[in-house]
């Protein structure tokens, strides 16, 4: 038995070696951002429900020769492109948008097989390498297909691309919709329908980021994708960028639930900066109380004439609706709770690693990802300012009776957005509570960016 | 695909419009909801001012170890039972030697 033969063997085929591979470097230092993704979920507590999942998934995909997640394979399925299945290349040159040729079909192969200086060869001599390899055992013989489903990716796949089909079908995103509006309560909206408002205001960091990732060289469903991070709604950014530009779901999503956790560092500033004292003092008066019935009604009109006006928002709307029916019929308290607990809790399990696992080092590290970060923080920004200039237009239209730090709680981001209101009012008079007027905004903000959603999947979804 | 700047300018005026537009529509039929369901709670009140008062009924008394009759406001009965339980351990008196009246949710 050849036994330096073996271990050479064993190490080769190990991930630290692939560490040491052509852009290994990079896995490296993903593993690293993981790391730290990991501390802030456990140790400052950012959204850690979801961050320490995307967080692990962004360290296990990272991994050399783990082979959990085949960005080509999803590249192939997205672009409707042929994959060799036993060698893992998408026939399809995603950088310059176009099909792969014959060349750079055989160039990839000998790459994937590690062979380095293919530069000054000929086509018909890398050929022949490519052909011996496969003699060898080194290189697999191609299996071409011509086009993947969902099947050959249960197939071919790893366990992370399966647990990704759910992302990719939009099934999880809808799911924990149904959970948040099973957890919701729409009484302080129903009570004052105006809160719609100033739901609608703070979208304007959606459109605004938008606009500045065309600037930025973004086409547009890539654009519109990183607008719906100002929704400052983690499921509708993941559903959103799903379908309209679902290589950039990584860094998105990753922004989203970052900026979502940091909502009380960048709103009070800004709250501060364009309120008043006088107008932070204002006591709002207690909302009229509301029916049973009429939270039942509710779910059903917002449900039909959403969908009715914006017919692409059906999957956000109808689920979050249905949550909030089983919630408030009175005769659905089991659904209600496996809604709001069991299924919400397997959901967000398997969203969160699927969607950190789309955060593969090639694609992650790139000029790309810093754009989306900063233009992610500008959304957040322009929604927050959205929904307080016109919570400060309420208030004077009012005379006073509103207080325009509920504007800010426009933002979804449930229920810190409402916290973030109730905190900053307090600092001005500490027997100010605004926490159930600042409610009614934060829930319109949910439907907001959930219409907002459903505009940009209408206009570059086709 | 790049877009036009002036395509941009227009889908993102445009899509904001929308949001809002959505909203207000969504707010009127609301309102509408909210208009129709008070209405229909102040006829039967009006019905009951206008009939004539019903005989009063006699003064049953509440069956021995019960704590008799409260009334709830916006509070479900299990609720309700658990805040009775929790004065009653608070005050250290067994709970049909307390009285409560209404209990009603603070908003």
């Amino acid at each position: 038995m050849d036994i330096l033969g073996t271990l050479g063997g064993l190490v080769q085929d190990s991930g630290f070696a692939g560490f040491f591979a052509a852009g290994g470097w990079k896995n490296l230092i993903m593993i690293a951002v993981a790391c730290v993704l990991l501390y802030l979920g456990i140790h400052k507590k950012f959204e850690p429900l979801l961050l320490v999942g995307i967080a692990f998934g962004a360290l296990l995909t990272n991994i050399p020769g783990g082979g959990l997640y085949h960005m080509e394979m999803w590249d192939a399925y997205i672009y409707n492109a042929p994959y060799d299945a036993a060698n893992q290349i998408c026939l399809y040159n995603v950088e310059e948008d176009r099909a792969m040729t014959e060349e750079e079909y055989i160039n990839a192969l000998l790459v994937s097989a590690g062979v380095d200086g293919t530069e000054g060869m000929t086509v018909q001599e890398q050929l022949t390498k490519a052909l011996v390899l496969i003699e060898q055992g080194t290189l697999q013989e191609p299996e071409l297909l011509e086009k993947v489903s969902f099947t050959d990716i249960a197939h071919h796949g790893g366990l992370l691309d399966i647990l990704y089909i759910g992302v990719k079908a939009g099934l999880y995103p809808c799911l924990i919709f149904i959970g948040i509006g099973a957890m919701t309560d729409f009484g302080p909206l129903i009570a004052r329908p105006s809160s719609l408002l100033l739901g609608a205001a703070a979208q304007l960091g959606v459109f605004l980021a938008f606009f500045a990732a065309i600037m930025l060289g973004f086409t547009g469903p890539e654009a519109g994708s990183i607008g719906i991070i100002g929704g400052a709604d983690g499921p509708t950014a993941i559903l959103t960028t799903s379908l309209l530009a679902p290589h950039l779901l990584g860094p998105i999503a990753i922004a989203a639930y970052s900026y979502m956790a940091l909502i009380p560092m960048i709103q009070k500033p800004l709250m501060r900066a364009l309120t008043t004292e006088k107008e932070r003092k204002v006591k709002m008066e207690q909302a009229r109380a509301v029916s049973k019935t009429e939270k039942i009604i509710f779910p059903i009109v917002v449900a039909v004439f959403v969908i009715l006006l914006i017919p692409s928002t059906a999957p956000l709307i109808g689920c979050l609706m249905f949550g909030n029916l089983l919630k408030e019929t009175g005769v659905t308290d089991r659904l209600s709770d496996t809604a709001q607990n069991a299924l919400m809790n397997i959901v967000t399990l398997f969203l969160g690693i699927s969607v950190g696992a789309t955060t593969v080092a090639s694609r992650f590290l790139s000029l790309e990802t810093i754009k989306i970060v900063v233009l992610g923080v500008v959304a957040f920004m322009f929604s927050t300012v959205g929904g307080l200039l016109v919570g400060k237009l309420m208030y004077k239209l009012s005379g006073g009776k509103i207080n325009p730090l509920i504007g800010s709680a426009g933002v979804s981001a449930v229920p810190m957005a409402a916290r973030v209101s109730q905190d900053v009012g307090r600092e001005a008079d500490p027997n100010n509570f605004l926490l159930m007027h600042a409610m009614g905004p934060n829930v319109a903000g949910v439907i907001g960016s959930a219409i907002a959603a459903g505009f940009l999947i209408k206009v570059f979804g086709g | 695909m790049k877009m036009p700047v002036t395509d941009a300018v227009i889908t993102a005026i445009l899509g904001y419009g929308v949001v809002f537009i959505g909203l207000v529509l969504l707010m009127c039929a609301i309102l509408i909801m909210g208009k129709v369901m008070t209405a229909k709670k102040a006829a039967p009140a009006a019905a009951s001012t206008a009939a004539p008062a019903p005989a009063p009924k006699a003064d049953i008394p509440a069956a021995p170890g019960t704590a008799g009759e409260v009334k709830l406001f916006d509070v479900p009965d299990k609720e309700a039972a658990m805040v009775m339980a929790i004065v009653a351990d608070k005050m250290g008196k067994p709970l049909n030697e307390l009285r409560f009246k209404s209990i009603k949710e603070v908003k």
